[in-house]
């Protein structure tokens, strides 16, 4: 259902642009003006977005511990998983976000013969993760030859392992194809893994098959339909400048695939792929744990109503004595009740 | 009040569990209360003991769960307050990608199947209803955008779930942005109690612990005698007579321990081996009957409770004019003191930084908050030689260590109890890796959930440890579960009777005890438990 209504909607975004661009010729607002308003809403959005989350305070220092902490000096301290300083949970951090570390922890629980419960390794969404990650980092960088004249060597690196394989022409580049696949394998695995069919939304489906068509289109306009490059690299760099202009003549799957990226950029903020930036927030991960070597302050602490000592001793005060254990007061001739439930606290 | 029935037999609960999917989507399926599975309400005077809003009679059987009027408001406001005051609880409800890498790592889930039990689904609970007040899209398209009106019947699944939750942790091991549905819990568990949803399991400790100084509600006399009373055991083991101390001013150390190790067994056996070892090294402390808890069942309700109920350590703590404060085994209250006590009421100024009067260690690791886990002081006597231990002592136990959730994953205190169980043992047995340390499961029976009204959810919750408990078992003859934790020395006898009966369940230092030469002892023929050591049979009658 889910999945159903959202390729419904990346089916609609393909024809926007295809009547847009194709037949009513809006080449101005699909090539200049659409991807501006999608880089605004992406930057604004985003910061936005972070600023938000950074904004609300820290009130607990609350590491997810993953190993050893650091105690004695004699046992061993797991610097990674159990950061106590700041550049250990620098390194934590590092592990986490380039590597997606809690991710390769995944194991698969099943049930065995015998009531027994059985946990296996499974690696295959972090594989897939990465591959998905990483494979689009690549596409990206390899497309800011659009924003920039003459191309950085680092981009013609880059382009030149990306088609180490040295097939047909233009070269194949086999990072589209490891985002496209990587990416259908994570389509995949929500449809047919039933807990995770269970808990996808709409919201889950949609990016997959938008960046599908993304990496669709940018596939087909390589090494099938063949868009005027020079065109192309003329209209971006005009955007990249700050002088749009449109030349004529670029075929319509340009403009198809573009607004599928400005649709993403636009989308981006307002959706589950803002954990981007939000990874990197994280206070489980992003936390020493240190909190009884150093004082952590809760800026909203507020005094709480407690009860003293001295209220529990006037009220257990006989039993105490009869107990022989210490009083703060002995007892006065003549009893009298002071109830003194008095609100105390600390900033 | 509702009698809930006995669990199924184990077999039969264990062939129950299929993690299968419902035919209708999980918004579209009713919570369904299933006997066993939840806790009775609180009873209106422990509210009213400490100023809970919403005291009543109620029961969550009753269709009519008596919610204030403006509930709806009062929950609403409630979350607005603290999406602005919790990182977490923000964040958490903005980055999940629903990849589902937690999905079987919860112990409810894998003894259940109950999807809802998977911790995505159990955070989905709440931001469904975040998103439809809360973010734009939610608003605008509703169901389409994951989002849901929030009705009585949402509360009561907010209700049945976020108590079929230990707060456990494990699923943000696993999670790749550190989403810890703790966080959610914590939240959800607030949000009910601003309506009196409080269980009765949890506000009668609650309410115990803020005027008595202790879940139990021991009186201070109470507590005396029954430290006595170890004490009178102790005599007939060792010959030797100990008299600790109450509430005395001007000594070293305070020693705050939960007070399940004060009542109840096999608590107390732990108590005792801390009452031998603090005996034999004469160290210069006092128990407190006024700071008499550790644990903090205020942390199941709402943060403030639990900084109301943890602030008796560290006023007693300068009352008595200690120089540092020394803690018990337990596992909530560690992650209390580890992580929350020095934000509530702290820095303590007026301590010193601990160091150990035996070996002269300073211990570096808890300079701010003062406060020193006992088996970082035990581990650190043993490095130095300073405890003489004869391990044969507990030679007729097969000793597995079961990582409590709390100091595992909200402290990382793993390798110190292990290095005193292997001086102190001989016969020491890992369960399989993916079930220790990091990756521990949970009794099944943490936060607040360890009642009796619901058997059957935490015999299903405890399942995974029990099952890594019979493998050992099974494999080596393991006939002991030893922890740092006061609610596991509750909670797992009960769960071993259950899964695994053939094996016990002690304290670490229950094992110190049993293992310490103390000076001018006469021959030990009988383990703490009374029950005669090994070899040791026939002399069981000598005296």
């Amino acid at each position: 259902m889910g999945a159903l209504l959202s390729f419904g909607a990346v089916v609609v975004l393909l024809l926007i642009p295809a009547i847009g661009a194709g037949a009513l010729k809006l080449h101005s607002l699909f090539g200049v003006v659409i991807p501006y308003l999608a880089v605004i809403v992406f930057l604004v959005g985003l910061i936005n977005r972070v600023i938000g989350w950074g904004k609300v305070p820290v009130p607990f220092k609350i590491p997810t511990t993953c190993g050893q902490q650091k105690s004695l000096p004699w046992i061993k301290h797991s610097r990674l998983e159990s950061p106590a300083t700041g550049g250990e949970v620098f390194l934590r951090m590092v592990l986490e976000v380039l590597f997606f570390r809690s991710l390769f922890r995944n194991l698969r629980t099943e049930k065995a013969p015998g009531d027994r419960v059985v946990y296996g390794s499974s690696k295959w969404l972090w594989v897939a993760g990465l591959a998905f990650h990483y494979s689009f980092l690549i596409v990206f960088l390899r497309h800011l030859r659009f924003f920039k004249q003459p191309t950085p060597k680092i981009i013609g690196i880059i382009e030149s392992f990306d088609g180490f394989l040295q097939i047909g022409s233009p070269h194949l580049l086999v990072t589209g194809l490891v985002l496209f696949g990587a990416v259908f394998y994570l389509f995949l695995r929500r449809i047919f893994v039933p807990q995770v069919r269970y808990i996808s939304l709409p919201a889950d489906y949609f990016p997959l098959f938008l960046i599908m068509a993304i990496a669709g289109t940018g596939m087909l306009m390589r090494y099938f339909l063949r868009v005027d490059i020079i065109k192309v690299k003329e209209l971006t760099m005009g955007l990249a400048t700050f002088h749009p202009k449109v030349p004529e003549g670029i075929s319509v799957i340009f403009y198809i695939h573009l607004f599928l990226v400005s649709t993403l950029f636009a989308y981006f903020p307002f959706s589950k792929m803002v954990h981007l930036g939000g990874v990197f927030l994280s206070p489980t991960r992003n936390l020493a744990n240190n909190t009884r070597m150093v004082h952590h302050p809760n800026p909203w602490n507020y005094p709480v109503k407690v009860h003293t000592y001295e209220e529990y001793e006037e009220e257990f005060r006989d039993k105490m004595i009869a107990a022989g254990i210490p009083v703060e007061k002995q007892p006065e001739p003549r009893e009298e009740e002071q109830p003194t439930e008095e609100s105390e606290g600390k900033e | 009040m509702s009698k809930q029935p006995k669990p199924p037999k184990p077999d039969e609960l264990a062939k129950s569990i299929e993690y299968k999917t419902p035919e209708t989507q999980w918004m579209e399926t009713p919570v369904k209360f299933k006997p066993g599975m939840w806790c009775y309400g609180s009873r209106p005077k422990y509210l009213e003991e400490v100023g809970m809003p919403n005291p009543r009679e109620w029961s969550p059987a009753d269709d009519d769960w008596k919610l204030p009027e403006n509930w709806k408001e009062i929950v609403l406001d409630g979350m607005k307050d603290r999406l602005g005051k919790y990182r977490t609880f923000k964040l958490f409800m903005d980055i999940c990608v629903r990849c589902g890498a937690c999905a079987d790592k919860c112990h409810f889930y894998i003894g259940s199947g109950d999807p809802k039990n998977m911790p995505v689904l159990r955070a989905e609970l709440m931001r469904s209803v975040y998103r439809k007040y809360f973010t734009t899209g939610g608003k605008l398209f509703g169901k389409t955008a994951g989002a849901r009106e929030l009705t009585e019947d949402v509360i009561k699944e907010w209700w049945y779930y976020y108590y079929q939750c230990t707060e456990c942790r494990r699923c943000s091991v696993f999670c790749p942005y550190g989403i810890d549905t703790a966080e959610i819990t914590i939240m959800g568990r607030e949000l009910t109690n601003l309506l009196g949803l409080q269980t009765d399991w949890i506000g009668g400790p609650v309410a115990n612990c803020y005027h008595k100084g202790n879940h139990l509600g021991l009186e201070p006399h109470t507590i005396q005698s029954n430290i006595e009373m170890m004490c009178d055991d102790i005599e007939e083991i060792t010959g030797i007579r100990i008299e600790p101390t109450f509430n005395r001013k001007g000594a070293e150390i305070l020693f705050v321990t939960p007070s399940g190790d004060l009542f109840g067994l096999p608590g107390i056996y732990t108590c005792m081996g801390y009452l031998m070892l603090f005996h034999e090294l004469g160290l210069d402390y006092t128990w407190s009957t006024y700071a008499s808890e550790g644990g903090n069942f205020g942390f199941f309700t709402s943060n403030e409770m639990a900084k109301r109920l943890h602030y008796k350590i560290y006023a007693e703590a300068k009352r008595l004019g200690v120089k540092w404060i020394l803690g018990g085994e337990c596992g909530h209250m560690w992650r209390l003191v580890h992580q929350y006590l020095n934000t509530w009421w702290g820095p303590p100024d007026f301590l010193e930084v601990p160091k150990s009067p035996i070996t002269g260690t300073v211990f570096e690791n808890a300079k701010s908050t003062k406060m020193v886990h006992v088996t970082e002081f035990t581990a650190d006597l043993i490095k130095h030689g300073k405890i003489k231990l004869d391990p044969s002592r507990n030679d007729h136990l097969k000793i597995t260590f079961h990582d409590s959730c709390n100091t595992s994953r909200g402290m990382g205190i793993f390798e110190e109890p292990r290095y005193i169980i292997k001086h102190v043992a001989r016969h020491f047995y890992e369960m399989p890796e993916n079930t220790i340390r990091e990756k521990t499961f949970c009794c099944g029976s943490g936060s607040g959930l360890n009642a009796g009204e619901n058997m059957e959810l935490r015999m299903r919750g405890g399942f995974p440890r029990a099952n890594a408990v019979r493998y050992v078992h099974e494999k080596y003859g393991v006939n002991m579960l030893a922890n740092i934790c006061a609610i596991d020395r509750a909670a797992l006898p009960t769960l071993m009777q259950y899964w695994v009966p053939e094996v016990d369940v002690c304290g670490v230092h229950e094992l110190v005890g049993n293992a310490l030469v103390m000076t001018g002892e006469k021959k030990r023929t009988m383990d703490l438990r009374l029950e005669p050591l090994p070899g040791m049979e026939d002399e069981e009658e000598e005296e």
